[in-house]
């Protein structure tokens, strides 16, 4: 376990003081004070990030690995310096290990397109029946490139991974197992580090989506002992544009370069190109470099904070939070899964999730929605859409019982 | 904003509960489209039935918010009976009452008009609109157009 995960075992949390750090979280909506349950789709940012880049554009800013002048030292500095933090965050064993993307879906795109070469058919990808659409797609198209087959373990009616399945589905023709830590669409935690092991025992590769992991728990790869792991910067409070793939350095090694192009060659002649080594080989192109920089401040921020603190807070709120909302008459939750993280997902009675979303919004409260990008997901439980609320660190008790409050305004406008 | 009593008037949530004309049209002269919204989910099929260059009849069926819902109710209504023309010019008419700030509360409309207050909720025009697009589409391609089938 990395010891900066859990170094600040100091006073409790204080949801409040660090909800002080967040700038957007003080405006008003419709003359009503914002109430933001919407951190699945994607977080506010605290003062230190939106400082961080602004500084950076400030006083550090050029490209990275280019020049000689004293700017690109810095800028280098500073994108190196983030990448080292992210190494802290995932617990990675080297900073090689660290690649940024542009987000979690280009991390699963980066791995999937460097598998087409290595596949054909016979063989097969697991997947889990939770899925988001970015965790489903890139790997139907592997398989149509390859002609490799897309298998799915499926969800019970609580919304965990039938795990039987699971090991049902898993053999030799496995090549890639690809499943979210937490599912964005009802929260469900999957139990990763059982079903790495499992998949390994089966000699299978693994990716994670820890899309919606990041900002909830600490995350270590090496514990986990995951192929390859992929976060996204905005869901953890950092810029959006930015996210990294983690990948054990054999692993990396043995994919082909993603793109072509600036930064990632050691040498080029019109016969020959030699390939930057890792991760630089997978980092084609400027990069998006005041997001990394802001990333790796949000990181920090989440680990100087402690997730040994900020967990269980969650968890509590959570709990207090779906007592409420299961007190609103004709709310019925979608997901109920033993271990869940931040998501609260419902209907409520028959109206249409937009209608309750246009409405709760008049009172300020922003949820999602919609398919939530999970469209398997939502015809599992036989709904074209759901509610979701969903919660992050700097929320309290509060927020969702202005939420409740809506709910029973869209209760009136509905004469439910 | 405007109040949200503009938005879910009386008889919207009537037509969205109760809708009128849902269902299957069969015949050799009938037409369907499908609509989407993949924003949403939203589903809509409108089944058309033109002689004559008139509307004979018209129903839809789907899944849909109460918006989208009453909006094709309430359309099935308007349209029946009307010929192709008249069909253009409310397609155009409704369009501008969505979309238009200072859109003339056209009287031809009628009933139509409850769904005024969808224009202060941008994100929400889509869905008062995706009925009517659907049937442009249905009548716009004719003979080429999905015939029903009931299978």
């Amino acid at each position: 376990m990395d010891t900066s995960m859990t170094r600040s075992a100091g006073p409790a949390f204080d949801a409040l003081e660090v909800r002080s750090d967040f700038p957007l979280l003080s405006e008003t909506i419709h003359g009503k004070p914002l109430v933001y349950l919407d951190n699945a789709a994607s977080t506010q940012k605290p003062r230190a990030v939106i400082d961080a880049v602004s500084n950076f554009y400030c006083h550090s800013y050029s490209n990275v690995h280019r020049g000689v002048h004293a700017l690109s030292v810095r800028a280098t500095e500073a994108y190196e310096g983030a990448r080292d933090t992210m190494r802290d965050f995932l617990g990675a064993a080297d900073r090689k290990e660290i690649v940024f993307v542009r987000g979690t879906t280009e991390g699963i795109n980066l791995v999937a397109q460097g598998m087409t070469g290595s596949m054909g058919p016979g063989d097969e990808v697991l997947i889990s029946g939770l899925e988001h659409h970015s965790n489903i797609v890139p790997w139907q198209m592997l398989c149509e490139r390859t002609g490799a087959k897309l298998q799915v373990a499926r969800i019970d009616d609580s919304g965990e991974v039938d795990l039987d399945e699971y090991r049902r589905l898993l053999s030799p023709r496995t090549r890639i197992v690809a499943m979210s830590h937490i599912s964005n669409a009802l929260g469900t935690v999957n139990p990763v580090k059982e079903m790495i092991a499992l998949a390994r025992a089966a000699g299978s590769l693994t990716l994670v989506d820890g899309a919606q992991a990041a900002a909830h728990m600490p995350i270590d790869v090496q514990d986990l002992d995951a192929d390859f792991y992929t976060i996204s910067s905005h869901k953890m409070f950092g810029p959006s544009g930015i996210g990294v793939l983690y990948g054990k350095q054999a692993r990396l090694e043995a994919l082909p370069p993603y793109q072509g192009g600036g930064d990632m060659i050691l040498s080029v002649t019109f016969e020959k190109t030699t390939y930057n080594e890792l991760p630089y080989r997978f980092e084609a192109g400027t990069p998006c470099i005041e997001a990394a920089v802001g990333m790796g401040v949000a990181a920090r921020y989440l680990m100087d904070l402690g997730f040994d603190r900020i967990e269980p807070y969650e968890s509590r709120l959570l709990q207090d939070a779906t007592d409420v909302l299961r007190q609103v008459p004709d709310v019925q939750l979608i997901g109920t899964a033993r271990n869940k993280a931040s998501v609260i997902s419902f209907t409520l009675g028959d109206i249409h999730s937009h209608d309750v979303g246009t409405i709760v919004d008049s009172e300020a409260v922003a949820i999602r929605v919609g398919h939530h990008c999970a469209q398997p997901v939502m015809d599992r439980f036989g709904v074209s859409s759901t509610c979701r609320a969903s919660l992050a660190m700097y929320n309290t008790l509060d927020d969702v019982k202005r939420l409740a409050e809506a709910l029973h305004k869209v209760r009136e406008v509905f004469r439910l | 904003m405007s109040d949200l009593r503009e938005l879910y008037q009386e008889v919207i949530l009537d037509h969205s509960r109760q809708p009128r004309n849902r269902g299957e049209l069969d015949g050799e002269s009938c037409r369907k489209a499908n609509g989407h919204n993949p924003l949403c989910g939203d589903k809509v099929t409108v089944y058309v039935d033109v002689q004559d260059g008139v509307v004979r009849n018209l129903t839809f069926d789907g899944v849909g918010c109460a918006i989208s819902t009453a909006s094709a109710s309430l359309m099935t209504e308007a349209l029946r009976g009307k010929t192709i023309v008249e069909v253009q010019r409310m397609f155009d008419e409704f369009h501008a009452l969505m979309t238009s700030d200072d859109a003339t509360e056209a009287e031809a409309l009628g009933k139509l008009q409850v769904l005024a207050g969808v224009r202060d909720y941008p994100v929400r025009v889509k869905c008062a609109t995706l009925a009517w697009h659907t049937l442009k589409a249905a009548i716009d391609a004719g003979k080429d157009a999905e015939p029903v089938t009931t299978e």
